[in-house]
């Protein structure tokens, strides 16, 4: 598998750590049902067959973490940026 | 030419005649030329019988002339280079090949084992299932081992493979997967657009079919004019010809796993060469130029030696000048064999007769062959043969009756299977194609295309249009201009073919699969037992599950169960291919990453040095550290450690502690970032102190502790566990980048950049002051405990200085550039001479951190909270940080958690021993009463015997307790008194003097 990163262009999924879904949000430590949600926060994870948000952290790279969509079931990479430019519209830096 | 080689033909072939090679099989020496095969230098030397069968130990001889060989399996070379299960086929000859027969006992001409012909009947389809089904104990001592002995293949090397092999990653535009006549043309078309090119090719010499059929292509013969392709190719500086590379899988993203065998073709690899090379090739597109495997028809006796692919035949005649055998006849239902037959016959091979299926064979073969008095029976079948090698075959015919012929080479042609392996790595499915009678590529992974035979084409003009077709395309895709390209001319060639796969009404075993020893009758039996589904006839049947992946065997056997269910065979179903097409051997999958190379040794900066000291080094992580420092007459570890001990304790002592993880962080927001990663404060650290930190999970687990110094207001710098160093970077990236984006920090791992080393010991203050410059300051007012300042030492070198203790005595860490480890362990080794200065390792340092009551990575184990460690005040109640939330789960906050407490042998005469498990006095011991375990153990020389630390259910409250020590794995059991976990100087005095 191959992993645009938007700083090093085109590099072998062997140069990246994995940490899995990117569509969670670190809960509000202080809401009141805080315990509940960091319960599902740290825990609970869908596995869905096709399009998936995920971490990657460019680890023999840049040291950018990296927001990759990728099929599950094709290993097909749609998008990949920067952590701290994913909010932008998709697809721009792959 | 050499007189021994009987069945040489005169002229002709791709053999290099002027060089002889001399090679031996089972001890019998023979001689062959460079450009033979194994294969085709034992035929040459009329060898017939080269093996016996897996199941049944029947004679068997070569079936074929490429990588789909399933009979000819030999051992090649011996001791570590020992490689069993090698197919003679395509084992390149050279001088001092040396090759035994396998699966066979005493010899090969006598086997004893052969009798497992005569308990055939219980070796049937699924007889691992039904036979030795009960009693199941009769397996292990009596049922597997004789399999073992009578079925097994060739044996594994013994001792180290002495070669080596070796990784490599490069990079095309257009890969070609086979540089048959459809790969040549692809390479070629793509190759003059400028393209990248890479042309792999798992033979030694290009060309494919054009070395072992007759054309004529554009006025040239068919082998010329693959050479002149070939050196065409090899002129272009954008394309790399890559020969004796199989292209074995496809991975994602357009990513090739290739082998190539850069050494097999010599006895020893040359000087500073890999014996094979693991390729990875990541291509932009590629065409897969495989071509197609030969498949035979299935009769009784069509294991025999002297049987053969037609194709074989023609290959062993036209590339290498060899007769297969005096008298052939073909067996055939297709008008290529036909062709290949009569073209054997020009060159020099007897060919006798030709048996069709066929009742209806086209005038221009049938004439062509009794031309040349060749015997033609068509509406025909081989029904029997005879002969431990071949003799006599009996073929029926509506016209003839039977007849018995002459024969001792027959050659036998089924049609031709497309090697769609490649196309099925992503999930593809080949397609039954009924206008070919052969499956088919579905669907391609994403950029590769198919080109010629194996995409069903089988006429020459078309395989080279196709080709031609296909690299240019794959080029313009690219978006480099195509240039025209005249794809040469070359004779109509007739592709007509009958399906037909088993002769019903023959006598004797019909093999389907020559490898696994599977015969038409077991997929009936299997049919009978009610498989339908061809993935469950191959399980129970074991069809096409040996070494060659059923390459001659998969079509023919779902072909005999679609007869027996009456479906067709695309109802029937297709068989898939996964990596790798070909076997790859474990050391190019290994590489250089074997023994002491298996991963990069980090040597710390004092290495030299200690290692003159007659340093024991041990490995933590990646790194070797120095582990204890024996002198002359210590009779063992325990006292060099003891002594060592007692030096810091009483002295001074030093030690590298370079491999602790260094993170430099700089920018307003440190303090706010370190507040949120660790459980206890940072941004009110004064500049010039350093403070210890514990570090969770967001699971609320310790993930790693250390201590963190401010330098500046805006410049803090961060230890970690030698252990952790790479994960923590990572997760403070990850918060950063991830969690909070809007802090200003950055962060830079220095952990290469420093070397470290810690002196402690009473006079640790008079040997620092020793070595720093004049005007840094060390005394304990300028330099208190925590303190961490600037300087410089050893005239001029840039210094940090911190004041910390692991070890429970007055100590100090000095981090100078990392050359300058070495330069400063000798400086301090001077200062300290008068006082004995004494090097320590992490023995003694693992003894003084118990003695001390410190965790370290036995107890960071993962599943210990701070609270767990004792360390649970050291929370800070007035911020957030990672962790903090999920560790105030009420099963993490338990009182009754095992948590740190020391322990003391009862009687002070026993060693404690790491692992063993608490129970309480008189309870059962079992899981139900298990108390937790102790974690770490020490010698103390200043107590004068065992002690240790462990997680003990209630830990704290248990002061004063006794519990058992329970060690089921050593057979120990004794008494220990719980104690605080904090063995010497409980107030500290010591690390504050
Ligand atoms: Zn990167």
């Amino acid at each position: 598998m191959r992993i645009p990163c938007p700083y090093c262009g085109e590099r072998d999924a062997h140069e990246f750590a994995y940490l899995g879904d990117a569509t969670l949000t670190r809960p509000d430590p202080a809401a009141e049902d805080a315990e509940a949600r960091f319960h599902d926060y740290v825990y609970l994870r869908d596995n869905p067959a096709g399009a998936h948000v995920e971490w990657w952290y460019h680890a023999n790279g840049c040291r950018q973490w990296l927001k990759v969509e990728r099929d599950t079931r094709t290993h097909a990479i749609a998008a990949a940026r920067a952590a701290r430019e994913a909010d932008t519209p998709a697809g721009d830096a792959a | 030419m050499s007189r021994a080689q009987r069945n040489r033909l005169e002229a002709g072939g791709l053999v290099d005649r002027s060089q002889v090679l001399d090679f031996s099989f089972d001890g019998k020496r023979y001689r062959g030329h460079a450009g033979d095969t194994l294969a085709s230098a034992l035929l040459a030397n009329g060898v017939r019988l080269v093996g016996r069968s897996f199941k049944y130990h029947r004679p068997r001889g070569i079936f074929s002339a490429g990588a789909e060989e399933p009979s000819a399996l030999v051992e090649l070379r011996d001791g570590g280079r020992r490689e069993p299960n090698t197919r003679a086929t395509v084992a390149e000859l050279y001088d001092g090949l040396e090759a035994t027969s396998q699966n066979r006992w005493p010899s090969l001409g006598l086997d004893v084992l052969s009798m497992n012909r005569l308990v055939a009947p219980f070796l049937g389809a699924g007889f691992y299932y039904k036979t030795f089904m009960w009693p199941a104990k009769a397996w292990e001592k009596l049922y597997e081992p004789f399999i073992r002995r009578a079925a097994g293949l060739g044996r594994a090397a013994e001792g180290t493979d002495p070669d080596h092999y070796e990784k490599a990653t490069t990079f095309c535009d257009v890969l070609v997967i086979g540089a048959g006549p459809a790969g040549l043309m692809a390479a070629l078309a793509a190759g003059r657009t400028g393209a990248r090119v890479i042309l792999a090719d798992e033979d030694f010499l290009p060309g494919g079919r054009l070395n072992a059929e007759v054309h004529e292509i554009g006025g040239q013969q068919g082998a010329a004019y693959a050479a002149h392709v070939a050196a065409e190719l090899a002129s272009l500086p954008n394309v790399r010809v890559m020969t004796r590379t199989t292209v074995f899988g496809v991975y994602d993203g357009g990513t090739y796993g290739a082998l190539e065998k850069v050494n097999d073709h010599l006895r020893v690899p040359s000087p500073f060469q890999p014996r094979h090379r693991f390729w990875r090739i990541v291509a932009r597109r590629a065409v897969l130029a495989a071509g197609a495997t030969e498949r035979p028809i299935v009769f009784g006796g069509n294991d025999r030696p002297g049987v053969m692919l037609a194709g074989a035949v023609g290959t062993y005649v036209q590339r290498f000048a060899v007769r297969p055998g005096r008298h052939v006849a073909l067996f055939a239902n297709n008008d290529a064999a036909w062709r290949g037959m009569l073209a054997a016959q020009a060159a020099g091979a007897n060919v006798e007769a030709i048996v069709d299926v066929r009742g209806d064979v086209a005038s221009v073969l049938t004439e062509a062959a009794k031309a040349k008095d060749i015997r033609v029976f068509t509406g025909a079948r081989v029904i029997a043969t005879h002969g431990k090698k071949l003799r006599t075959i009996d073929v029926a015919s509506a016209e003839r009756g039977h007849e018995r012929l002459y024969i001792d080479t027959l050659a036998v042609s089924g049609g031709w299977s497309p090697a769609v392996h490649l196309t099925c790595h992503h999930g593809g499915r080949p397609v039954w194609n009924e206008a070919v009678a052969a499956f088919v590529p579905g669907a391609t992974p994403p950029g590769l295309s198919v080109a010629g035979a194996a995409n069903g084409s089988f006429a020459l003009g078309a395989i080279l249009k196709e080709g031609a077709q296909q690299g240019a395309e794959a080029a313009e895709a690219l978006g480099f201009p195509v240039p025209p390209l005249d794809v040469p001319h070359t004779s109509e060639e007739s592709t007509a073919l009958q399906p037909f796969w088993h002769v019903a009404d023959s006598k004797g075993a019909a093999f389907v699969d020559l490898q696994n020893d599977v015969t038409a009758k077991d997929v009936g039996i299997a049919h009978r037992e009610g498989f339908r589904s061809v993935e469950h006839l191959k399980r129970y049947t074991t069809l096409g599950m040996a070494t060659d992946q059923g390459r001659t065997s998969n079509v023919t056997g779902l072909a005999i169960m679609a007869e027996l269910t009456g479906a067709s065979i695309a109802e029937t179903g297709t068989t898939i291919f996964r990596p790798p097409y070909t076997p790859v051997s474990l050391g190019a999958l290994a590489g250089h990453h074997r023994g002491k190379d298996f991963r990069p040794v980090r040597l710390t900066p004092t290495h030299e040095w200690a290692a003159k000291l007659g340093a024991v080094f041990v490995e933590t992580g990646p790194w070797l550290r120095a582990q204890y420092f024996p002198r002359k007459g210590e009779k063992d570890w325990l006292e060099t450690v003891t002594r060592e001990v007692k030096a810091v304790r009483s002295s001074v002592g030093l030690i590298d502690v370079s491999t602790f993880g260094k993170i430099d962080l700089q920018g307003p927001d440190v303090g706010t970032f370190l507040d949120r990663v660790y459980i206890n404060t940072f941004s009110t650290l004064a500049v010039g102190k350093a403070r210890y930190g514990v570090m969770l999970r967001e699971d609320g687990m310790v993930m790693d502790d250390g201590t963190t110094a401010r330098l500046a207001p805006e410049h803090y710098v961060m230890t970690t566990t030698t252990a952790n160093a790479a994960k923590v970077y990572q997760h403070l990236e990850f918060c950063l980048q991830v969690l909070w984006p809007e802090l200003d920090v950055s962060l830079a791992s220095v952990s290469e950049h420093w070397a470290q080393i810690a002196i402690a010991g009473p006079v640790a203050r008079t040997v620092l002051s020793r070595v720093v410059d004049k005007d840094v300051d060390v005394s304990d007012a300028a330099l208190p405990f925590m303190g961490a300042i600037e300087g410089t030492v050893m005239g001029g070198v840039k210094a940090r200085l911190f004041r910390l203790s692991f070890s429970g005595e007055l100590g100090y860490e000095i981090a100078v550039p990392a050359r300058q480890g070495a330069k400063l362990a000798q400086a301090l080794m001077e200062a300290g001479h008068e006082y004995g200065i004494t090097p320590y390792g992490t023995e003694a340092l693992g003894v003084m951190r118990i003695e001390k009551g410190h965790v370290s990575g036995n107890e960071l184990s993962g599943q210990t909270t701070a609270g767990d460690l004792g360390l649970g005040r050291m929370a800070s109640p007035k911020k957030d940080y990672i962790g903090r939330v999920m560790a105030g789960r009420a099963g993490l906050i338990d009182p009754d958690r095992p948590s740190l407490v020391g322990f003391k042998p009862a009687d002070r005469t026993k060693r404690l021993r790491a692992g063993a498990h608490f129970l309480g006095l008189g309870a059962p011991a079992d899981m139900a009463h298990d108390e937790g375990y102790m974690t770490s153990v020490a010698y103390s020389p200043h107590l004068g015997h065992w002690i240790g630390l462990g997680l003990l259910k209630g830990g704290a409250k248990r002061v004063g307790d006794r519990v058992r020590a329970y060690d089921p794995v050593r057979g120990e059991e004794f008494e220990l008194e719980v104690c605080a976990p904090g063995f010497i100087d409980p107030q500290g005095e010591r690390l504050r003097g």
